[in-house]
C-alpha cells in the first residue's frame, strides 16, 4: 500500500540522557508478545464480511488532502505546536507502514558543522552510526545500498538519503525499540504514512512517547512520481520503460522523460493494488483497486511452496516454468483459437492444469511460484489496461514493492500492456519506490504538518 | 496472459460408471422418435439435446351436419367431440454426469429405433474427449461446432422462449431469486462465462458477436489452485468447504493495515485489501475452509471487477453470467453479485439463467437445425417434462446428489404460432402479467398450494370421467396426480424452481401434467353440455335484453358477463355447486352476485363512456365455455356491434380447464348467427372476428400472443380491451398498462381470495380503466 515520507525535522525537547536513562530499566506496559495477541483478538472479534480490495471505490472522489494529526496528550501535542516556529533538526526518518512492509527512508546529513556536531546529543550520533554502517538491522530489517541517493540537497541542506525495510509484522518490536533508545528525546514527531500510520499510532503514543504525523499515502504516491523526475537517480532517468520486453536477448531497458506526465494512471501494487488517475498536480482520484496483489503473490507461494520471503519467492519464479501449471489458448484449441483472435501461447486457465491430478504430481514449486506470478501479474495488467481505456489515459506508471526486484513482473506488464492495447499503452517505472521519495516535496510545506489542523479535522 | 479466458472445462479424470439403470420413462423420453441430436459435454457434465416428436391426444370439436335432423336439435349437443391424434414437436435436454455418459450412449443406442439422422453437433471442451466413444457407440458422425457461438445462440434462445429465464440473486431475502421478465428486446447484453477461465463477449444479434476480453483467472483457477491448498479433489467439495470458511483468516483486510475503516477513501474495515496477504505473514496453519472461502472470494471479486469495467466500457449495463463456475450454485452467485454491486456501485446487474447449463446443448442443436428454421418458431418450457432449478444443487439437495446418477432435464414445446407481445401494451419492457408473486408472498403461497392440493382428488376424477371408454384412463390419471403433487411438492421447497411462482404457472403445470399423460381436454364433455344448454337459452335472453331500456340494457349487460362468469370449474367453490346442483342457473348466478356498489366498481364512467361515440374496435379475451360466452359474452358482443364497433373475440388456442377453445368459438357463432341476424351479419361482413390467444393456460400473458391476433389489433385498430374472469383479469392483468381503454371484469369466486381484497365471495371486479393523455 502506501506511500512514504521524510519526517520534517523536529525540535529537540529535554535532555535525551535524561530520559533515556529514565527510561531504560522501566519495564514496558505489555511485552512485544502480548501486545500481538491483543492485535490478533481485536481482528478476530470484528465481524467483517467479505469482498473486495482495500482497492475499490472511492472513485470520483478527487482529494487534494495534506497529512493530519489527531488529538494527542499534552506533552507531545505541545512538542508538535511548537515545530513550526522552530529550527528543523535531525534526525530526519520517514516511515511507511504498509500492510506487508514498513519502509523507512533515512536523511544522513553530510554538511554537518562542527558546531552542529558538537551539539549533537550521543544517541543521535549513534543512530546516524548504526543506520549508515549496516546493511541489516536485526533478523528482518534491509537496507536497499543500491538505492541509496547521493549527495541529494533536501530543505538546504546536503546528504544521502537511505532505503531501508524490515516486516510490517514486526512494528511492535520497532515501536519498542524506539522506547528503548528513547527516540522521544531527540525527535518527537515521526512522519509516516501508509495504513499502519493509523493502525500504530495508538502505540507509537502510548508505548513510544511518539507523535505520529500522519501523511495521505495517496498525496505522498502522486507528489512522488511527479517529484522523481526532478530529482533523478545519481544523476540517471528516474523512469524507464522495456524495449521488446518479451525478448531475452533483445529486451532493453531504456529511460524515460516523463516531460508530459498528465494524464497519468498510476499503478501502485503494494500488498493491495490501487489505481490513480493523475490529471494535475492536486488533482487526482482513486480509480478503483484490487486485492490481488503483492501480498497475494507472496502469500500464495508461501502456502504452495514453503518459502519464507518474498526475494525466495522470486527466485524460485525465475526458475519455473508456469506453461506446466496454467492451461493455455494451445492447450484446449490445439494452436490459436482465431474465432476470437486469441494467440494459443495466452493463458485460457490460471492453475487450470492443477485440476488434474497427474498434472499437479508433476510440478515443481518452481514452476508454482513462476505461475503465481504471472497470474497475478496479468491481472494486475489487465484491470489497468481497462482503467486505462475507461479513463482515456495511455501512460501508466507501475510503482510499489511488488516490483523491486522483479524484472519478470515489469517485463510482463510492458509486454501485455502493449500486446493488448496494439501498441497504444506504455508501461513505465520508477527506479525508486517513489512513494518514500515523494515526501522530500512535502518537507518544505508546512502545511502539510500545521497541527492547527488538528482543529479542522 | 491473462487476458484469455476459454470455456473448455478440465477434465477431472473420472472413471465411467456402466452400472447404473435409467427409469426411461422419466429420462430419455420419445427417443423412439428421437433425430438429429447434439451433445455439450464440459469439463464434469454432459448435456445432450434432441428433438422429438410427440403424439398427442387432441379433443375435436366439429360441427354436426344439421340437413335432415332439425328435429332432434333440442335433445343433440350443439356439435360432435373427438379424440385425435396430434404430432407435436418437442425439444428434450438431458443433463448427467459425465460419468454416466457411456452408459447413456448405449442406452440411447438400444432405444432408438430409426433415425435419419448421420450427425451429432457436439460441443464444449470434452467433445474431443468423448468423439471416439460417441461415433462408436452412436454411429453417429461427430461435428465439432464452437463453444462460444453455441453458448450465445442457447443463451438467445432462451432469452427469447422461456419467460423468466434471467433472475437476480439476492443474498438475504427470501427466495434469494428475483426473475426478470423478458425484456422485448434482448440486445445488447454482456455474457461473462466462467468456465476454466473467463470470457466476455457482447451480443449485439442475433448473429453478431464479439469476444471483448477475458482473464485467465476463472473455475480452472479455482478448482487448480484450490486443489493445491486443500488436496480436495473435486469442484463441489472445494465449493462446500467454501462455504463454511472464513476468508478474514487468510486475507488481510482494511482493518488489518489501517486499524480501522479508511474514511478518506471510504473503504470499510472489512473490505480485503490483498487477498491471500495474511498467508505469508504467519507461521500458522491455515483452514481448508478458510483457504477455499478467500479463493472464492479473490476469484469472484476478480472477475466481477473485470465484468464491471467492460461493462463500462462498453455502456451496458445488462450482464448474464455462466459456465461451470456459477452452475447454480447459490455461494458462487452471492460472491459475484456482491462484486459486480461493489464495484459498478448498483449500476450493473448481475443475472443469472434457470437454463444455464443447458445453452451450449441448445446452441449446438440449434446450429445443426439451422435448415428447420427452429427460430421462427416460438417454444414453450414444458413444466411436466422439465426439472425445476437447483434441481441437482449439491448444496440444496445434498441427499439426492449422494444419489447416483443425478439427471436433470428441460423440455420445450414447438408452439405451432409465433407469440409475441399485444400491441397495446403501454410499456412491454415493464409488463408483469402476474398480480402476485408466489415466491414472493409466503402466507399467499401456502394457501394456493394447499388450495391446488386439495383440488387434485376432483381434477383426477374429472378427468377419469372424460375418458369413459378408456381402459387405462384410470392408471394414467392416477400417474397424473403423482406428478402434479410432486411438482406441487417441490415448488413449497422451492418456490423458484420454475422462475415465478404465480397461480398462472401452478395452473399451466398441471395443464401440462394433465397433457402428458393425455387427458387433453377432461372438461370437453361438460363444456359440450353446457354450450347446448346456453345456446338454447339465447334467444330468450336477447329478447329480455332489448326489451330493456338503453341505460338499464347497459347494466343488464355488464351482470349478465359477471353472472356468466360464475360459471367456472377452476373455481372450487363454484365446481362444488357444479356438481351438486347441476340446475344452478343462469338467474340464480346472478342473485348471488353482490350488489353495487361493487368491490371494485368504476361502471357509472363505464356508463358515462357509452353514452359518447362508439370505440372503434373492441378487443375481447372470453373466458368459459357455456353460459360465460353465450349468454355472458355474446350480448355484450352484440350490443358493442350494433353500436358501430367492431369486435374482435379472443379465444384460447389450446383447452384449459373449461375455458372456451378457439375451435367451439368457431361453432358456438355460427350456431348464434343462425339464430341472430346481428351476428349473422357482422360475421360475415367481418365486424365480428373469431381468433385465437395462442395460449392453452386459464391466465393470460400479453406479451405471448399469437402473432395473427396482434396484427389484427393493429390492422382495426382496437381502441377498448375487455378482459373477463378470474385468471385473465385477476390472477393475471390486474395491473396491466394498457395504451387505450380497458375494462377488467371479473367475480371472486374464491374466499380466501375476496377477503385478502377486502371483500366476500362472489364480489364483483368491475375495473374501467382510461389511458392517461
Amino acid at each position: 500500500m502506501g506511500a512514504g515520507r521524510l519526517g520534517v525535522p523536529m525540535e529537540r525537547h529535554g535532555r535525551a540522557a535524561d530520559t533515556s536513562s529514565s527510561s531504560a530499566g522501566e519495564p514496558a506496559p505489555e511485552g512485544p508478545d502480548g501486545r500481538r495477541r491483543e492485535l490478533l483478538r481485536r481482528r478476530a472479534s470484528s465481524a467483517s464480511e467479505p469482498p473486495v480490495g482495500a482497492s475499490a471505490s472511492a472513485e470520483g472522489v478527487r482529494r487534494s488532502r495534506p497529512g493530519s494529526y489527531s488529538g494527542a496528550p499534552s506533552a507531545s501535542r505541545q512538542r508538535v505546536e511548537s515545530l513550526r516556529k522552530k529550527r528543523q533538526l535531525f534526525p530526519w526518518f520517514g516511515l511507511d507502514i504498509g500492510g506487508t512492509l514498513v519502509k523507512l527512508v533515512y536523511f544522513e546529513p553530510k554538511d554537518i558543522t562542527a558546531e552542529e556536531e558538537e551539539e549533537e546529543v550521543e544517541s543521535l550520533k549513534s543512530i546516524r552510526k548504526y543506520l549508515t554502517s549496516n546493511v541489516a538491522y536485526g533478523s528482518t530489517g534491509i537496507r536497499d545500498v543500491h538505492l541509496e541517493l547521493k549527495d541529494l540537497t533536501l530543505c538546504g541542506r546536503k546528504g544521502n538519503l537511505h532505503f531501508i525495510r524490515f516486516p510490517t509484522h514486526d512494528m511492535p518490536a520497532f515501536i519498542q525499540m524506539g522506547r528503548d533508545k528513547n527516540f522521544s528525546s531527540l525527535h518527537t514527531v515521526f512522519c509516516a504514512t501508509g495504513g499502519g500510520a493509523y493502525k500504530f499510532e495508538k502505540d507509537f503514543l502510548t508505548i513510544g512517547d511518539l507523535q505520529l504525523c500522519k501523511l495521505d499515502e495517496l498525496d505522498c504516491l502522486v507528489k512522488g512520481i511527479l517529484y522523481i523526475d526532478s530529482v533523478g537517480f545519481n544523476g540517471r532517468s528516474q523512469c524507464y520503460y522495456f524495449e521488446n520486453p518479451a525478448d531475452a536477448e533483445k529486451c532493453q531497458k531504456l529511460p524515460f522523460d516523463l516531460k508530459n506526465p498528465y494524464p497519468l494512471l498510476l499503478v501502485n501494487i503494494g500488498s493491495g493494488v490501487s489505481i490513480l488517475a493523475v490529471y494535475s498536480k492536486d488533482n487526482y482520484k482513486r480509480v478503483t483497486g484490487t486485492s490481488l496483489g503483492g501480498g497475494t503473490f507472496f502469500g500464495l507461494c508461501c502456502l504452495l511452496t514453503g518459502c519464507t520471503t518474498f526475494e525466495e519467492a522470486l527466485e524460485m519464479a525465475s526458475r519455473g516454468d508456469s506453461t506446466k501449471v496454467d492451461k493455455l489458448v494451445r492447450d484446449i484449441y490445439g494452436g490459436d483459437y482465431e474465432r476470437f483472435g486469441l494467440p494459443g501461447w495466452a493463458v485460457a486457465s490460471s492453475f487450470g492444469n492443477m485440476m488434474s491430478k497427474e498434472k499437479r504430481e508433476a510440478v515443481s514449486k518452481e514452476d508454482l511460484a513462476r505461475a503465481t506470478l504471472i497470474t497475478i501479474t496479468n491481472n494486475i495488467g489487465s484491470i489497468a489496461r481497462m482503467c486505462a481505456l475507461n479513463e482515456n489515459i495511455n501512460q501508466v506508471v507501475f510503482v510499489g514493492n511488488f516490483l523491486r526486484i522483479n524484472t519478470i513482473a515489469m517485463r510482463l506488464l510492458a509486454y501485455a500492456l502493449d500486446y493488448w492495447s496494439k501498441g497504444q499503452l506504455k508501461a513505465l517505472f520508477s527506479e525508486h519506490e517513489v512513494s518514500r521519495l515523494l515526501s522530500c516535496n512535502n518537507v518544505t510545506d508546512k502545511k502539510a504538518c500545521n497541527p492547527h489542523r488538528i482543529g479542522t479535522k | 496472459m491473462a487476458e484469455c479466458g476459454a470455456s473448455g472445462s478440465g477434465s477431472s479424470g473420472d472413471s465411467l460408471d456402466k452400472s447404473i439403470t435409467l427409469p426411461p420413462d422419466e429420462i430419455f423420453r420419445n427417443l423412439e422418435n428421437a433425430k438429429r441430436f447434439a451433445i455439450d459435454i464440459g469439463g464434469s457434465l454432459t448435456k445432450l439435446a434432441y428433438y422429438s416428436t410427440v403424439q398427442h391426444k387432441v379433443a375435436r370439436v366439429r360441427s354436426f351436419d344439421y340437413s335432415g335432423k332439425d328435429t332432434e336439435q333440442d335433445h343433440e349437443p350443439p356439435y360432435e367431440v373427438s379424440v385425435q391424434e396430434e404430432v407435436t414437436a418437442r425439444l428434450h435436454f438431458v443433463k448427467f454426469e459425465n460419468t454416466y455418459i457411456e452408459a447413456c450412449l448405449d442406452f440411447i443406442k438400444d432405444h432408438l429405433v430409426s433415425t435419419e439422422t448421420k450427425v451429432i453437433q457436439a460441443t464444449g471442451g470434452g467433445a474431443y474427449r468423448f468423439k471416439d466413444l460417441i461415433e462408436e457407440k452412436l454411429q453417429l458422425r461427430v461435428d465439432k461446432e464452437d463453444v462460444m457461438t453455441c453458448l450465445i445462440k442457447g443463451c438467445n434462445f432462451v432469452l427469447k422462449n422461456i419467460p423468466h429465464e434471467a433472475f437476480v440473486y439476492q443474498k438475504d431475502s427470501d427466495p434469494e431469486f428475483r426473475f426478470q421478465t423478458n425484456h422485448p428486446n434482448i440486445f445488447p447484453y454482456l455474457l461473462v462465462n466462467i468456465g476454466s477461465g473467463v470470457s466476455i463477449v457482447k451480443v449485439e444479434t442475433e448473429d453478431r458477436f464479439e469476444w471483448i476480453g477475458g482473464s485467465s483467472i476463472g473455475g480452472g483457477t479455482f478448482w487448480g489452485l484450490g486443489a493445491l491448498l486443500t488436496k480436495t479433489k473435486k469442484f463441489d467439495e472445494l465449493l462446500h468447504l467454501a462455504s463454511k470458511g472464513q476468508h478474514r483468516n487468510v486475507d488481510m483486510l482494511v482493518q488489518d493495515i489501517y486499524g480501522g475503516a479508511h474514511q478518506t477513501l471510504g473503504l470499510g474495515g472489512s473490505l480485503i485489501a490483498s487477498s491471500f496477504g495474511k498467508s505469508a505473514m504467519a507461521d500458522r496453519e491455515f483452514s481448508k475452509e478458510d483457504m477455499a472461502k478467500s479463493l472464492l472470494h479473490m476469484i469472484s471479486n476478480d472477475i466481477g471487477q473485470l465484468a464491471c469495467l467492460y461493462a463500462r466500457l462498453h455502456a451496458l449495463d445488462r450482464v448474464y453470467f455462466g459456465g461451470f463456475f456459477i452452475r447454480g450454485h447459490p455461494v458462487t452467485m452471492r460472491t459475484i453479485t456482491y462484486s459486480i454491486n461493489f464495484f459498478s456501485k448498483g449500476e450493473v446487474q448481475a443475472l443469472f439463467l434457470r437454463h444455464e447449463g443447458y445453452l451450449g446443448a441448445i446452441g449446438a442443436f440449434l446450429k445443426g437445425a439451422e435448415q428447420d428454421n427452429p427460430n421462427q418458431y416460438s417454444w414453450g418450457e414444458n413444466y411436466a417434462g422439465s426439472s425445476g432449478l437447483m434441481s441437482s444443487s449439491p448444496e440444496l439437495c445434498p441427499t439426492q446428489r449422494a444419489r447416483s446418477g443425478t439427471f436433470d432435464l428441460l423440455e420445450m414445446d414447438r408452439l405451432e404460432r409465433p407469440l409475441v407481445n399485444l400491441p397495446l401494451l403501454l410499456d412491454p419492457s415493464s409488463y408483469v402479467p402476474d398480480t402476485v408473486d408466489l415466491t414472493d408472498d409466503a402466507p399467499a403461497r401456502k394457501y394456493w398450494l394447499t388450495c391446488f392440493e386439495e383440488a387434485l382428488d376432483g381434477v383426477v376424477k374429472r378427468a377419469v370421467a372424460s375418458q369413459p371408454g378408456s381402459a387405462d384412463a384410470a392408471e394414467r390419471a392416477e400417474k397424473f396426480r403423482q406428478k402434479y403433487w410432486g411438482k406441487l411438492q417441490t415448488l413449497r421447497h422451492q418456490p423458484f424452481a420454475y422462475g415465478t411462482l404465480t397461480v398462472r404457472s401452478l395452473l399451466d403445470t398441471r395443464e401440462h401434467c394433465l397433457n402428458e399423460f393425455n387427458f387433453p381436454d377432461p372438461y370437453s364433455k361438460v363444456k359440450q353440455k353446457e354450450n347446448g344448454v346456453a345456446l338454447k337459452c339465447f334467444p330468450r335472453v336477447i329478447r329480455c335484453l332489448d326489451a330493456l331500456g338503453w341505460e338499464e340494457r347497459q347494466l343488464a349487460l355488464v351482470k349478465g358477463l359477471l353472472a356468466g362468469n360464475v360459471f367456472d370449474w377452476g373455481a372450487k367453490a363454484v365446481s362444488d355447486v357444479l356438481e351438486s346442483d347441476p340446475q344452478f342457473g343462469f338467474e340464480e348466478a346472478k342473485m348471488k352476485l353482490q350488489e353495487r356498489p361493487w368491490l371494485v366498481d368504476s361502471y357509472s364512467k363505464w356508463l358515462q363512456r357509452l353514452k359518447g361515440p362508439p370505440h372503434k374496435c373492441a378487443l375481447i379475451f372470453a373466458d368459459n365455455s357455456g353460459i360465460d360466452v353465450i349468454l355472458g359474452v355474446f350480448p355484450f358482443v352484440r350490443e358493442l356491434l350494433s353500436r358501430g364497433t367492431e369486435v374482435i373475440l379472443a379465444c384460447n388456442s389450446g383447452p384449459a380447464l373449461n375455458d372456451v377453445t378457439y375451435c367451439e368459438s368457431l361453432i358456438v357463432a355460427e350456431r348464434i348467427a343462425a339464430m341472430d341476424p346481428v351476428v349473422h351479419s357482422a360475421l360475415r361482413e367481418e365486424r365480428l372476428l373469431l381468433t385465437q390467444t395462442g395460449s392453452s393456460s386459464p391466465c393470460l400473458d400479453l406479451s405471448r400472443l399469437d402473432k395473427g391476433l396482434a396484427v389484427l389489433v393493429r390492422e382495426r385498430g382496437a381502441d377498448l380491451v375487455v378482459i373477463e374472469g378470474m385468471g385473465r383479469a385477476v390472477h393475471t392483468n390486474y395491473h396491466a398498462a394498457l395504451r387505450c381503454e380497458s375494462l377488467k371484469l371479473a367475480v371472486i369466486k374464491n374466499s380466501w381470495l375476496a377477503e385478502r381484497l377486502g371483500g366476500r365471495l362472489f364480489s364483483v371486479i368491475f375495473k374501467y380503466e382510461v389511458p392517461a393523455e
